[in-house]
């Protein structure tokens, strides 16, 4: 019931979300656009990504981070060709 | 999908279970790992990790299925509530749970108990039925209460007098301070959840004797908390660390916790299974009494039993494995569930059934 997908920010609405939040936004998952409340976090632009649960947006994804993670891979894979 | 596919990559999957089976060899003896959070039990079954993992470790199923842990009085309390003629709403599992009675949610009509995607909508449908009490099922750990706290605080602010909500709501740490000191338990280690990690931080786990590793929940992530968890037992370490960087702060999400703080305060909660821990329950503070379905409805709550033979309490512990309770796969399916772990899509048992174990398709 934790679970929480990432969704890109495509839509920063000024008049907030219909479910109320003061500063709204509009998500999108795998083509499917879902209202971001985004009462949580500061700062948000489009094109960032952040941690959907029920409606709520409560991270944003580091990027920096993901990528850091992802090229442990890489070098993972690069060993394990070896 | 971004930031997702890219942590189920099979090259990488197969890295970490070299890794992984060369400490397990190393370590010997048998290692007891317990993936506390529902939807990595989901996760660790849909992939396949349990079977792929060395003989001797391990990977037991934890408390973390809100559902799971939600005990049988409070299901009875809300079939009160139904029949006095409130809405319930909620989200989850909750409707397919078996009282103690066998009644359940989801056999009342949709115009009584509604499934919401997200908490904020049931105010929505308050101020459609003004004349009906609507009453939410606060269910759900530190992840999701700062969201049910935000929505009370709306209700507050907009007067809404006709919300209230029906608090369950859990916190981790305590429960895992139980289970630490559970002997029978002998975990050598936690994957933590990640999502309640994102609320409280890796610094949400300080003070904890325990060895835990934040996991996020594609299968390198898992895979990766584990292999941090048997360095930690080959070096003789006793630490947290957070593999889930991309997601999880070092002190977590301090907005989510101060509205938390701000409408709940901390209390004892019984556990399924796993009786009262102290402090380790949320409940609505007076300032929001008008807004608390068991202040409202003047609830008393006292302890019911659980289901005959069913041992959901010893698997939400890590005492035994589904497949150990009698009832599993006979008496006990996902279409005709005994108990809670069986019910939800996060529970151990669901999970087993489902994916570990084979069984001829219905
Ligand atoms: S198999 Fe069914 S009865 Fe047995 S512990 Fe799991 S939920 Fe309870």
């Amino acid at each position: 019931m934790c679970l929480a997908v990432p969704v890109k920010i495509v839509e920063i609405n000024k008049e907030g979300a219909t479910n109320g939040s003061p500063a709204g936004a509009t998500g999108e998952v795998a083509g499917v656009r879902r209202e971001v409340n985004t009462g949580f976090l500061k700062d948000l632009k489009i094109g960032d990504y952040v941690l959907l649960h029920a409606g709520f947006a409560i991270q944003k994804v580091d990027t920096t981070e993901a990528k850091k993670t992802l090229k442990i891979w890489e070098e993972i894979e690069e060993d394990a060709k070896e | 999908m971004k930031y997702i596919d890219e942590y189920s990559d099979s090259k990488a999957v197969a890295f970490l279970l070299g890794k992984i089976s060369e400490l397990s060899l190393k370590i010997g003896r048998k290692v007891r790992i317990m993936e506390v959070c529902g939807t990595h039990t989901m996760n660790i079954g849909r992939s396949g990790l349990r079977k792929t993992l060395p003989e001797n470790l391990k990977l037991l199923s934890g408390p973390g299925c809100p559902v799971c842990v939600t005990p049988p009085e409070y299901l009875s309390a809300t079939m009160g509530l139904l029949e006095g003629g409130a809405i319930i709403t909620t989200f989850g599992d909750m409707t397919k749970i078996p009282d103690s009675r066998g009644r359940k949610l989801s056999e009342y009509p949709e115009t009584k108990v509604k499934f919401l995607y997200s908490p904020a909508d049931a105010l929505k449908i308050a101020k459609e039925n003004p004349a009906k009490e609507i009453v939410f099922l606060g269910v759900g750990f530190e992840t999701t209460a700062p969201l049910i706290a935000a929505v009370i605080e709306r209700a507050k602010k907009e007067k809404i007098n006709n919300f209230s909500c029906f608090s369950s709501h859990k916190v981790m740490p305590p429960a895992l301070k139980a289970l630490a000191d559970d002997r029978q338990s002998r975990v050598d280690g936690f994957l933590l959840p990640g999502h309640v990690s994102v609320v409280i931080g890796r610094k949400g786990y300080e003070g904890l004797d325990i060895r835990g590793a934040i996991a996020g929940f594609e299968p390198t992530d898992i895979l990766r908390g584990v292999k941090e968890l048997l360095e930690q037992i080959t070096g003789d370490e006793k630490k947290i660390v957070n593999c889930y960087k991309r997601a999880v702060r070092e002190k977590g999400n301090s907005a989510m916790r101060e509205i938390l703080y701000k409408v709940f305060k901390p209390a004892d909660a019984r556990w399924r299974g796993m009786g009262n821990i102290p402090g380790s329950g949320l409940a609505i503070k007076d300032e929001y009494a008008r807004w608390d379905t068991v202040e409202k409805f003047n609830l008393s709550l006292s302890a019911e039993p659980e289901p005959e033979g069913c041992r959901c309490g010893e698997v939400l512990k890590g005492r035994c494995i589904p497949p150990d309770c009698s009832l599993f796969q006979k008496s006990c399916t996902p279409q005709n569930p005994v108990g809670p772990c069986m019910v939800s899509s996060e529970g151990a048992c669901n999970a087993y059934f489902r994916y570990e174990v084979a069984h001829d398709e219905e």
